[in-house]
């Protein structure tokens, strides 16, 4: 596979006034899982939401600095932010099934970006749900609506759905809080099976998960990149005094 | 002094919860009285021959015949009225909810718009259509009746169906996105297939108000006592065939004008009726 590289310079981002993001620089680790982890209002979903450029459809945010994607700043004017978001799976904090039914959910993406043979719909949803471990439980209602699913299915069947369009990068906003925990653990398995052909971002509030799984971890306190490294290193042995007080529960 | 304050708080409980109870009675009274009325009235003068014959025996005056021309001039006007206002209400709803930025100054725009347009009575819809009619060189017909009640149904239709589109959450749309989606294929592949219950619901909203409106036609429909065959002909509609015929000092006539009210006032409930039930479905429905 060919090597991708997915890092941020020097990124700024207001809120009209209000400034969000403050001159954010990381390289994001390619096939690796990079949890994002801060208190509430840091910055760890307005960060996110950079990356596959979704901060621009709903809210006025000016942005400064640069994401750059196999060397290409995806804020260039000329970048197509559709090929953009292709390339960057994302998983959101509640699952969001479309409202059709669980093949059409997964052949939706592909449909979109012009896949029309009916064969190769049939083949790519088959393995991108048995990618996702769903394919035995769905196989026999393929047809009948994602909404009748289990939250966690559909979860999974979310993942699946992404995937399906092939990104580089899959983003995880929480993709594990509405869930129960038998379903945040498939999930997480998922996560970590799926890091040997994808880069993984994910922003998390449960310290525990990024333990489990993040094999890199940013801290983010106020809009600033306090600290990052190694899992091990910024969770068990952090440099910063924040990052300490806020993984000893001082601060959230 | 704290018992006497307790006794003033009980009495005062019980006026407001006996100026309430009247309130309600009055509501439900007033329903009863009409539906009641037009039933009375109408149902004697309702017949087969009523429902399936134009009025004969000279204009609408003549003693004899039905209303057939006015149901079908009432179907007619109000299915046409109806697909023209959502060929305009759904790009404009879809608009102001999926390619506009929420607060956006436009979409504000937009949405204050409809509510003056909603406030505006019907019958300045109906001078304005006559205007229209006129510099666009047509007669009175079921064409014109159909813009004229078109425009009326508008604020009526993106209103409603704004407020599905609302309810939706941009998160959807945004899984929709992430999949590297265009907006309109989001708007019309997903949000309209989410909203569809509801978007329904706004428009037999709009066939309903559209159906029962007089003053929006009285100057474009013109009146006839034939079934129209094609938009440039003129066309009776129930409203008008009520508001003609009850003037009049026959009671075979008058009796046509009961029968027409009994038949709009069904055709209307039935309409609510649904949309009522779809609405309540579609409420089941989202809450997964």
């Amino acid at each position: 596979m060919s090597t991708r590289n997915l890092s941020i310079d020097h990124l700024n981002v207001w809120y009209g006034s209000r400034q969000v993001l403050q001159d954010v620089s990381l390289d994001i680790p390619d096939r690796q899982i990079t949890a994002i982890i801060g208190p509430s209002g840091c910055g760890k979903t307005t960060l996110m939401r950079c990356l596959n450029r979704l901060l621009e459809v709903n809210t006025e945010a000016r942005t400064e600095g640069k994401i750059l994607l196999d060397g290409k700043n995806i804020f260039d004017p000329d970048t197509e932010v559709t090929s953009i978001r292709k390339k960057m799976g994302l998983l959101s904090q509640r699952p969001q099934v479309l409202p059709m039914s669980i093949y059409d959910n997964v052949a939706y993406g592909l449909r979109i970006h012009g896949l029309r043979k009916k064969s190769e719909l049939d083949r790519l949803v088959e393995k991108n749900l048995r990618g996702c471990s769903l394919w035995d439980e769905v196989h026999d209602r393929l047809h009948s609506p994602a909404t009748g699913l289990s939250i966690g299915q559909q979860q999974r069947l979310c993942l699946a759905r992404g995937l399906a369009v092939e990104p580089e990068i899959i983003l995880g906003d929480e993709p594990t809080s509405a869930l129960d925990p038998q379903s945040s653990q498939n999930i997480e398995q998922l996560l970590v099976q799926l890091k040997k052909d994808y880069t993984i971002v994910l922003v998390t509030h449960i310290l525990r998960q990024a333990k489990r799984i993040a094999d890199h971890v940013v801290f983010l306190y106020m809009g600033k990149v306090i600290e990052t490294g190694p899992a091990a290193e910024v969770l068990n042995n952090p440099r910063e005094d924040l990052t300490k007080r806020y993984i000893a529960g001082v601060i959230s | 002094m704290k018992r006497s304050n307790l006794a003033a708080r009980k009495l005062e409980e019980r006026i407001f919860k006996a100026l309430m109870y009247l309130s309600v009675a009055l509501v439900l009274g007033t329903l009863l009285l009409i539906v009641g009325i037009i039933i009375a009235k109408g149902v004697p003068s309702l017949s087969i021959q009523m429902l399936t014959q134009t009025p004969k025996g000279g204009y609408y005056l003549g003693k004899e015949g039905g209303i057939l021309n006015a149901i079908i001039g009432s179907i007619y006007l109000a299915s046409g009225a109806t697909l023209l206002a959502l060929m305009v209400s759904l790009p404009v709803s879809l608009y102001i909810n999926v390619y506009t930025r929420n607060n956006s100054r436009l979409a504000s725009l937009v949405r204050f718009s409809m509510d003056i347009l909603w406030g505006i009575p019907s019958i300045v819809y109906g001078a304005f259509g006559f205007i229209i009619m006129i510099s666009l060189g047509l007669r009175a017909s079921l064409g014109a009746a159909i813009i004229a009640v078109a425009l009326f149904e508008l604020p009526i239709m993106v209103r409603a169906m704004d407020e599905v589109l609302k309810m939706i959450p941009q998160e959807l749309a945004e899984a929709s996105y992430s999949l590297g989606a265009t907006r309109t294929e989001t708007a019309f592949r997903v949000i309209v297939r989410q909203a569809v219950p509801g978007l329904i619901t706004g428009g037999l909203m709009a066939f309903g108000r559209g159906i029962g409106d007089t003053a929006s036609v009285l100057f474009t429909a013109g009146f006839t006592d034939r079934i129209p065959t094609s938009l440039s002909q003129p066309a009776a509609t129930l409203p008008l065939a009520i508001f003609f015929q009850l003037g009049t000092p026959f009671p075979e006539v008058q009796g046509r004008a009961y029968a027409a009210a009994t038949v709009l006032t069904v055709m209307v409930l039935v309409i609510s009726l649904t949309a009522r039930l779809i609405a309540h479905r579609y409420s089941k429905c989202i809450t997964h």
